[in-house]
């Protein structure tokens, strides 16, 4: 057993409102510069859509994630060493920043300086790469938001395996949900295991999958490598760069960006200890729909004192077990298994998990033709198809989905007979495998969502493992070249400095 | 200037390159990439881009080869100098109609599509023109061997060049009454070397051959002390 920590993440969709406030924040922190005005480490999807890139989760497309060769050995889809290396001039499973999007801005400088015309003057739109007029917008990175675009389109959705789904573009049965997406720090990243040059690393202390800004010489594999497309090629540094999981501020025991604004307080961020030993073993079991227990299989119970004691041997520090013990994450994924991981089959374990959304019940049951008892409709007649859910967070196994759909509902309903009328309704509880007070527990955790029970994150020991004097007088956190500002007026190495179109053209 | 450029000018290129090349890996490591705009525009690239690189390293290859093989060495595997010249033409030939089509695609591109050429450095242009010139005099170099096809020549500019890494004084004088355009071929080569740590060519030197016998597939940083 070789016990390693891990921050991971948990999404509660069922309070997502799609306001995009993680989207914003992430950008305005970490992608607003030249080059990755097209990338979005954190965006929200409206589902059922493509999403962001174009059909990112159809890896028969893309080729990204791992598949298992008939040996039973895991191999990156998009091929092997020697079948990454040979792809290093070209690679055909790169998309192209049109499935992402030609990022743009507008001319709004015309507004006040346009001479006077017939016509009110407009900001026409400019594409931010190439400095070009574009007639018409295309795409963006949220083109399908609130189920924008015609359903033809849209049904593309990977999701949709497996389900009659015409019917669901007609008006009365549609459905829609929000999934916001990051970096999954996966125990078995893709993207590192792609990588030739060796710069993508996990930090073994917690989890957070990082690149190494000068060891990157732009090999692109890694872009391709992730199933969940969540590396971004900057083509203006020619280097990738992803999600940090704002390690700066989780190592002084601040959530991340994303989760901090989060408004609807739909994000858990806590510690997670697991078995580094059963990585292989758990991303490489046959069956698909396997993959999701197989992954619980391998989180270590953090009150088990024969994992305190590995943990301790491996210099897991005192606190990051105590924080383990009261994750929340701990608590969703493992005791009340309302919570599942994005697209397991992709074979990374990835590390933020989602809890699935109720929706409203289909017209039948108001039409009184659905069995409900305590006030629980049937999670089948909810207006988002189980399978859909299954398909995205199970592989397709629609029984976790189903009960972690009942247990919720058994919170609302256990919830209201004893807020409402007064009542403890045992039944209810039992009837989904809860206690009365791990109902209480869920109620406080993911209802009422207090800041302290939503972020249970340790401080890292950095005086533990590094020479602090060392570090004095530092630079601190900078962004690719050690401790130079990014500015420069000209280089004797690399390339000349790149002029915004929008400023060259003033 | 004949001296200047056998003689001289390939210790100043290959300092420049050694020299310059270290400095930059160690200074600046953030700048050591390849540079590729495939995100930007996949057209042209998929084609190009192999043709152009294959090409290329088929005939760096052959250089390399067929210019620092000692002598002793060939008449060891027996290799004649006609045989070898024969070779040089053939291989060196197909490498080089490769990269030109594919540079010439490459450089189509880069010009041609307004995304790319906003994106382009100066140098990646400089770079890029000056090695589909040089494909270009090694190609009519070919004629010029065809004329001499035992290899007599070749054979002088394989004591040059192994002169030049042997120091030998008299390096440059092996070289002398040949064509002129082999004569620009080895200027042109030399700039190509000088230009080398201030371009997006370093990325050659990353080469991640590495990769193939990396442990595993996953990395993991520690930072515990003495780890």
């Amino acid at each position: 057993m070789k016990v390693r920590a891990q921050i991971g993440m948990v999404l509660n969709l069922d309070k997502c409102i799609g306001c995009h406030t993680c989207s914003v924040t992430c950008k305005n922190v970490w992608t607003s510069r030249d080059g990755v005005e097209y990338a979005w480490f954190n965006n929200v999807e409206t589902k059922p859509g493509i999403g962001y890139p174009k059909d990112w989760e159809n890896q028969k497309r893309w080729n990204g994630g791992w598949e298992r060769t008939r040996s039973g050995k895991l191999r990156p889809k998009q091929g092997g060493k020697w079948r990454i290396l040979a792809n290093i001039f070209a690679n055909p499973n790169l998309p192209e920043i049109d499935d992402f999007y030609e990022p743009f801005d507008f001319d709004y400088d015309h507004l006040k300086s346009a001479p006077e015309m017939n016509a009110f003057p407009t900001a026409r739109p400019r594409s931010k790469v190439s400095g070009e007029r574009m007639e018409k917008i295309e795409w963006g990175p949220n083109w399908e938001e609130i189920l924008g675009g015609e359903f033809e389109k849209r049904s593309k959705d990977y999701n949709f395996e497996g389900i009659q789904k015409d019917i669901y573009g007609q008006y009365e049965n549609t459905f829609m949900m929000y999934l916001p997406r990051l970096c999954e720090h996966c125990l078995n990243p893709a993207c590192a295991a792609s990588c030739p040059s060796g710069a993508i690393y996990k930090r073994e202390e917690d989890g957070v999958v990082l690149i190494d800004q000068e060891k990157c010489r732009g090999w692109r594999m890694c872009v391709s490598g992730c199933p969940y497309k969540k590396i971004y090629y900057n083509w203006s540094t020619g280097k990738s760069e992803k999600c940090t999981l704002c390690y700066p501020r989780l190592e002084s025991g601040l959530p991340t960006v994303c989760s901090e604004t989060c408004v609807g307080r739909i994000r858990y961020i806590g510690v997670i200890l697991y078995d580094a030993d059963r990585i292989a073993e758990a991303a490489s079991v046959e069956n698909e729909k396997d993959l999701y227990e197989a992954q619980l299989d391998v989180f270590l119970d953090p009150s088990d004192p024969a994992v305190i004691e590995a943990a301790r041997k491996e210099s897991v520090p005192e606190e990051w077990i105590e924080s383990a013990r009261k994750s929340p994450i701990w608590k969703m994924a493992m005791e009340w298994k309302i919570a599942f991981p994005l697209h397991p089959e992709y074979r990374t374990l990835p590390m933020v998990w989602y809890i699935p959304p109720l929706s409203p019940i289909q017209n039948a049951a108001a039409a009184g033709q659905v069995a409900v008892q305590d006030d629980m409709p049937d999670v089948r007649s909810l207006r988002i198809p189980v399978r859909y859910l299954a398909n995205m967070l199970t592989a397709g196994d629609e029984a976790p989905v189903i009960s972690a759909l009942e247990r919720m509902l058994a919170m609302r309903s256990y919830m209201r007979s004893k807020t409402v009328d007064g009542v403890v309704n045992l039944g209810v509880a039992q009837r989904v495998g809860l206690t009365p007070r791990q109902i209480d527990e869920m109620y406080k955790i993911m209802s009422i969502a207090d800041y302290e029970d939503r972020f249970v994150i340790p401080t890292t020991h950095r005086e533990r493992v590094e020479d602090a004097y060392s570090l004095r007088g530092g630079c601190g956190f900078t962004d690719g070249n050690g401790c130079s500002t990014g500015e420069s007026k000209g280089k004797l190495f690399g390339s000349a400095k790149f002029i915004p179109p929008m400023e060259s053209q003033k | 200037m004949h001296g200047f450029i056998f003689g001289i000018y390939p210790y100043i290129a290959l300092s420049v390159l050694l020299i310059g090349s270290i400095a930059r890996y160690e200074r600046d490591p953030f700048t050591w990439k390849s540079s590729s705009s495939q995100l930007l525009r996949r057209k042209q690239l998929m084609v190009g881009s192999v043709l152009f690189h294959v090409g290329v390293l088929t005939i760096f290859i052959g250089h390399f080869v067929g210019l620092l093989t000692p002598f002793w060495v060939l008449e060891l595997l027996h290799i004649g100098h006609e045989f070898k010249q024969i070779l040089a033409i053939v291989v060196g030939g197909a490498g080089a109609i490769a990269a030109l089509i594919g540079g010439f695609m490459l450089l189509q591109r880069r010009l041609g599509d307004p995304r790319i050429r906003k994106s382009s450095s100066y140098m990646d242009l400089i770079i890029l023109a000056l090695l589909l010139f040089q494909l270009c005099l090694g190609t009519l170099s070919i004629f010029v061997s065809l004329q001499h096809i035992d290899g007599s020549e070749m054979v002088k500019f394989m004591m040059w060049a192994q002169g030049i890494f042997t120091f030998d004084p008299n390096a440059a004088s092996y070289t002398e009454g040949t064509s002129w355009i082999f004569e620009l071929h080895i200027l042109t080569g030399l700039t190509i070397f000088v230009l080398f740590p201030f371009s997006r060519l370093v990325h050659i030197v990353s080469a991640p051959v590495r990769f193939l016998w990396r442990p595993g597939y996953q990395i993991v940083r520690t930072k515990k002390r003495g780890a």
